[in-house]
């Protein structure tokens, strides 16, 4: 029997292997050879991580916390790099590296013509290497470094295609506004490590008391509890990489990277990340209703106003980023509730049937030639079947139709929000309920502008379409099957046993949980329950208005733009957040730059005080110059002058 | 073995006589002399190794210590030695040397030989400031290398090099000429100009805080420090590559270095009265500069701005000790602090010396600085691209990079202080990838912008080779910072129980 600690080990070393060998070695090894190694690499971390789940859920695997190796210690501080394995860890690397093997498996495919193939998969092995030491730490400086690990290779991903001018920005934006969310976070480190000395997750929770106690005075004269100002700063990080409003702007615009990113990255893995840490730091979110509270209302908002957006964008991946935009929403009100377990259950689901749609989307996007307006598509199912019949298991998880995986986690959120007693859980009750009418409504919207109707498309792509090849629809076809399934015979694990027992921490007097496991009586039951009218009638209410609106009378919704037009402009501009960030944020720094420029550097200290000083002494010089003129009568009067105020000083005073 | 050697002499002197046995080589024959100051830059970083790896690190007291009367009639002592925060400092140097002693291997056609053994000897001098330990020997060390510095920005600069120079020299010597009042004051009260004597030397607060604005003076402008940083700009931009690579990552150290010799053992209680000016100065680099980086067209200006906001936290790490120690929360994080400031002297001397480094590898090929004149250079230079996205990501202080190491240290810290100052300095994570990302963006990324980035022909090897180097430092310092970090405990604490003691 192999040691647990060489498996921990090599679950994240295998992804890095196959990283580093394609990556340094990519011209040499040629394009299956990194193809080859990389999914090797992933695969060996998949199997393994379903190993370790099976032990931690079937054979009772005790909780591994150790360290791997010392990183530095500095006054007494020990920094780690070390590995805390419980159910929710497992269950991320399970997602983690499942959702990745797909990918990279479905990458051959949709990037087989690219210049850059041995570059892509060296970057997608080396994201499922940095997601995993993020998920797997056991402190706050490794999930620090993961973090920022992640957020690197989406950098890079997102611009990976660097000729062209919109993927620089969007990639430069992203990494700007994930920044501004780890400025937060990193404060809400250093809070944590002054109060408690410590960086080590058990530790830190262990004496949480201490943060609990503490005030401070960040504005004088106003005392702020330690424990709310720690985990709102960590929330700001978590806002940022799961893109909460108003950090969300980076999401669409990284829709310019390659759709096998947006799948693995944008929508199933890293920008859950943020879901993850809260869920991680229960133990701290717990002890302040307040931040709880500006967690539930900052997912409401996110939840509602997103989905919204996504009614009247046109860009098939548009779509869905801000479909994924309002279902981390929705994870988020789950935090806000309290229902952790809710949000992880939801994270895993959304995992797969977003990373489903998404890579639907390329399938289709791959056929039509690149081209992603939904308006010149349409009638694309006698084409594209199996991409056709994955995409309509995708959009129902979503939407949240009985006995998908989708229906579980998100009617679990839902009663949670019901439930939620913190303040602010009454308007993201009504948020997430509205939400669910709006996903149904923009999901299938683009589901018959795609896949039903008229074909829009021109003859020339016309004549070319047909289904794409197996390495996409493989993958596909593997994601579709936990997107149906998974919820039925997951839920009751994940949500009700003692699964997440010590990672997970709810107090009782937050008690949505409770009410979620009250409403719950075996899986079957749970569908039957969605049947009545609730819920499951709005997002029905939502495909049918789409299926009327898009499919029965086009006109309806030209006449409705016409109509309602300037709602319909303020969501086409996405309610102005891009505008305002552009000219009060990024406008004013340039501004403020120039000026500190131009007048505090050039003009003030180097003009005056530098040049000025140098002319001064110039012209003291060029003053002084005039006495020295070398005619003696001069210098003798000079001297006689000097002589006699001497001696009138000395005499007269 | 080594403890009866006088190493730091030979380390010290062998790039000294080295350098003038480059000269005599002449230009005749420049590979010559190319390969005798590779030579001797090798030999001399092999041989402060030993250094490290004999140092000790179960005391604060000075290591390879020699002391020998030198002018009898002041007291003066050849008098050297090193700690933890000397120590590091000075594998830095040989290690830079070697770097520039290669990246200037074909570069440099006119005169190679006397620009060889410039370098050689500003290594020597720059040795002999971190290791000397008597007052009038470091002044002696620290004026000299200003000699061979102006001369490499005053022979091998660019256009405006003049004007570089005596704004770079006037500036210098004016803050050192008043730590040689302060030096020949304590003198007299002492009778001795060994440093440690001026450390136990009781002094008044007023005399402290004299002698204090004095040092301040002279290493605010080493450093550089706002608002006496305006000669950085100007000097880096008229510099040659390697001028700018040594004035980046070492010379600006030895501004850092002397707030810990002098000024904080010396005037613990002016350090401590005038906290708030120097924090003050610290925050207005990391903020001030960091907006004007953001504006910056030339890329050397860019990245000399870029400097001054990285050793903002230098000096920001080395006084905000005392709030910390007075914070009410414990004294945990002083020590964080402080070698949060140590780290970022070492990480910044690779990190921005390989900027200029990649500036410079552009430079050659065209002939530009200019921001604008770029565009799309992955296109035609990949693997050179892949190096400068790379230190571009460790100068926005990415983990897992050098970069973070130290910010991440004195942001924790500082915390504990005041939460603003944490905030403040905590902006450099947005400001300082704002500057740098935006320029890669510019410089890198993007279609080709015009012929002569088309013509472009990525590095060769030799370049590869100085790239490489500084990128495994860079990636070995952050992933595992304890070997750097462990030397200085026993130095740190004791400095911090120093100036835990008044004087007065």
């Amino acid at each position: 029997m192999v040691s647990m600690e060489f498996i921990y080990l090599a679950i994240p070393l295998s992804s890095l292997l196959g990283a580093l060998i394609a990556g340094f070695f990519g011209k040499q090894i040629g394009r299956s050879g990194a193809h080859c190694v990389t999914i090797i690499g992933v695969a060996v971390s998949f199997v393994l991580s379903l190993i370790v789940l099976n032990g931690i859920v079937n054979e009772g695997v005790a909780i591994y916390n150790k360290s791997v190796y010392t990183w530095m210690v500095s006054d007494g501080i020990r920094f780690e790099v070390g590995f805390l394995i419980d159910g929710l860890t497992a269950l991320m690397m399970a997602v983690v590296t499942g959702v990745s093997l797909m990918v990279h498996i479905y990458t051959i495919g949709y990037m087989h013509e690219d210049p850059g193939y041995q570059r892509f998969f060296s970057y997608i092995s080396l994201f499922t290497f940095s997601m995993l030491m993020l998920v797997m730490s056991n402190n706050f400086l490794q999930l620090f470094f993961g973090w920022e690990a992640v957020g690197l290779i989406s950098y890079l991903l997102i611009g990976f295609w660097f000729k062209k001018e919109t993927a620089i920005y969007a990639n430069m934006k992203a990494f700007l506004v994930n920044r501004v969310g780890d400025f937060g976070f990193l404060l809400g480190i250093a809070v944590i490590l002054m109060f408690t000395g410590s960086l080590d997750y058990y530790e830190v929770f262990d004496r949480a008391d201490v943060l609990v106690s503490a005030t401070m005075q960040v504005i004088p004269g106003m005392d702020w509890s330690v424990i709310t100002l720690a985990c709102i700063l960590l929330f700001i990080g978590a806002m940022g990489k799961s893109a909460q409003v108003p950090l969300h702007v980076w999401l669409p615009d990284s829709m310019e990277g390659p759709t096998p990113i947006s799948a693995l990255i944008h929508a199933a893995t890293m920008v859950t990340a943020g879901i993850f840490m809260v869920a991680r730091m229960s133990p701290l979110f717990e002890l302040s209703s307040t931040a709880l509270s500006f967690v539930i209302v900052i997912g409401a908002t996110t939840a509602i106003f997103m989905g919204l957006i996504g009614i009247v964008q046109n860009d098939i991946k548009r779509v869905v980023a801000y479909s994924t935009l309002s279902q981390l929403g929705y994870m988020t009100v789950a935090l806000g509730a309290s229902a952790y377990s809710a949000a992880i259950f939801h994270l895993m689901t959304h995992a797969f049937f977003k990373a489903l749609l998404f890579l639907a989307a390329g399938s289709v996007i791959i056929a039509m030639h690149h081209e992603q307006d939904i308006r010149k598509m349409g009638g694309l199912k006698k084409y594209m079947p199996i991409t056709y019949w994955v995409s309509l298991v995708g959009s129902l998880a979503l939407i949240g139709f009985p006995g998908s995986s989708g229906y579980f986690s998100k009617d679990a959120i839902l009663i949670a929000a019901k439930n939620a007693d913190v303040w602010g859980a009454g308007y993201a009750y009504l948020a997430v309920l509205l939400g669910v009418f709006v996903t149904a409504f923009y999901s299938f919207r683009m589901f018959f502008l795609v896949f039903h109707g008229e074909e829009r498309m021109d003859e020339h792509t016309k004549s070319h379409l047909h289904e794409t090849p197996a390495v996409v629809t493989v993958p596909l076809i593997l994601l579709a099957i936990p997107s149906a399934i998974i919820g039925w015979f997951t839920i009751d694990a994940v949500l009700f046993s003692d699964f997440f027992d010590r990672a997970i921490v709810i107090f009782t007097e937050h008690g949505a949980m409770t009410a979620v496991a009250d409403a719950f009586h075996g899986s079957a039951s749970f569908v039957l329950h969605g049947l009545l009218p609730g819920p499951t009638w709005l997002a029905g209410g939502g495909v049918i208005c789409a299926w009327y609106i898009y499919l029965k009378k086009p006109q309806i919704a030209t006449d409705l733009r016409n109509r309602l037009g300037w709602i319909y402009n303020i969501l086409d501009n996405k309610y102005y957040f891009d505008r305002f960030n552009e000219i009060v944020f990024a406008g004013t720094a340039r501004g403020i730059g120039q000026v500190l420029w131009r007048l505090g550097d050039a003009l003030m200290i180097d003009g005056l005080v530098v040049n000025g000083s140098a002319r001064l002494v110039g012209w003291i010089s060029s003053v002084a110059r005039y006495t020295q003129t070398g005619y003696l009568n001069h210098y003798a009067f000079a001297m006689i002058s000097g002589l006699i105020l001497l001696l009138g000083w000395v005499v007269l005073g | 073995m080594y403890a009866d050697w006088p190493l730091l002499s030979l380390v010290i002197w062998t790039p000294i006589f080295g350098g003038i046995l480059v000269l005599f080589a002449g230009d005749k024959e420049p590979s010559g002399a190319r390969k005798i100051a590779l030579v001797v830059s090798l030999i001399t970083f092999l041989m402060t190794l030993p250094l490290y790896t004999q140092f000790s690190t179960s005391t604060h007291l000075m290591q390879f210590v020699e002391r020998h009367e030198w002018i009898a009639a002041f007291n003066i002592e050849y008098y050297l030695g090193i700690d933890g925060i000397s120590m590091p400092l000075i594998l830095l140097t040989s290690f830079t040397t070697v770097i520039v002693v290669i990246s200037a291997w074909e570069v440099i056609q006119y005169r190679a030989s006397q620009y060889m053994a410039a370098f050689l000897i500003m290594e020597g001098f720059m040795i002999g400031t971190f290791s000397a330990l008597d007052s009038i020997l470091f002044y002696i060390f620290f004026e000299a290398m200003l000699i061979p510095m102006f001369l490499v920005i005053g022979i091998w600069g660019g256009a405006n090099r003049i004007y570089a120079t005596l704004k770079f020299f006037l500036y210098t010597f004016i803050g050192s000429v008043l730590m040689l009042v302060a030096l020949i004051y304590m003198y007299a009260q002492s009778g001795s100009f060994a440093i440690f004597d001026f450390h136990h030397l009781k002094l008044g607060l007023t005399e402290q805080i004299l002698i204090f604005l004095a040092f301040l003076v002279a290493f605010a402008v080493k450093v550089p420090m706002w608002p006496v940083h305006t000669w950085l700009p100007d000097a880096h931009v008229e510099a040659p590559t390697g001028g700018s690579v040594i004035l980046a990552a070492i010379m600006l150290k030895i501004g850092g270095y002397g707030f810990l010799r002098f000024s904080l053992p010396i005037t613990p209680d002016a350090s401590a009265e005038l906290d708030w000016l120097i924090i003050t100065m610290s925050l207005t680099a990391v903020v001030y500069i960091g907006f004007v980086a953001l504006v910056q067209r030339d890329m050397k200006k860019l990245i000399a701005y870029s400097s001054i906001a990285h050793m903002g936290f230098v000096t920001l790490g080395f006084f905000i000790v005392f709030r910390i120690v007075n914070s009410g929360y414990g004294e945990q994080g002083a020590a964080l602090a402080l070698e949060g400031g140590m780290v970022q002297m070492v990480s910044h001397g690779f990190i921005s010396g390989a900027m200029f480094l990649c500036v410079g590898v552009m430079y050659d090929r065209m002939h530009s600085r200019q921001i604008a004149d770029y565009g799309g250079v992955a296109n035609t230079m990949p693997v050179f691209a892949a190096f400068m996205v790379f230190f571009a990501m460790a100068n926005a202080g990415l983990p897992g990079t050098s970069g973070f190491v130290g910010e991440f240290m004195v942001i924790l810290a500082s915390f504990k202080a005041s939460f603003w100052i944490a905030f403040l300095a905590a902006l450099t994570l947005i400001l300082g990838a704002a500057y740098t990302l935006w320029m890669i963006k510019r410089v890198i990324f993007g279609e080709v912008a015009n012929d002569n980035v088309a013509a472009l022909t990525d590095i060769n090897k030799r370049e590869f080779l100085f790239l490489a180097l500084l990128a495994i430092a860079v990636l070995a310092l952050g992933l595992w910072p304890d070997p750097l970090v462990d030397v200085m405990h026993p130095t740190i604490n004791n400095l911090l129980n120093h100036i835990a003691n008044p004087k007065i």
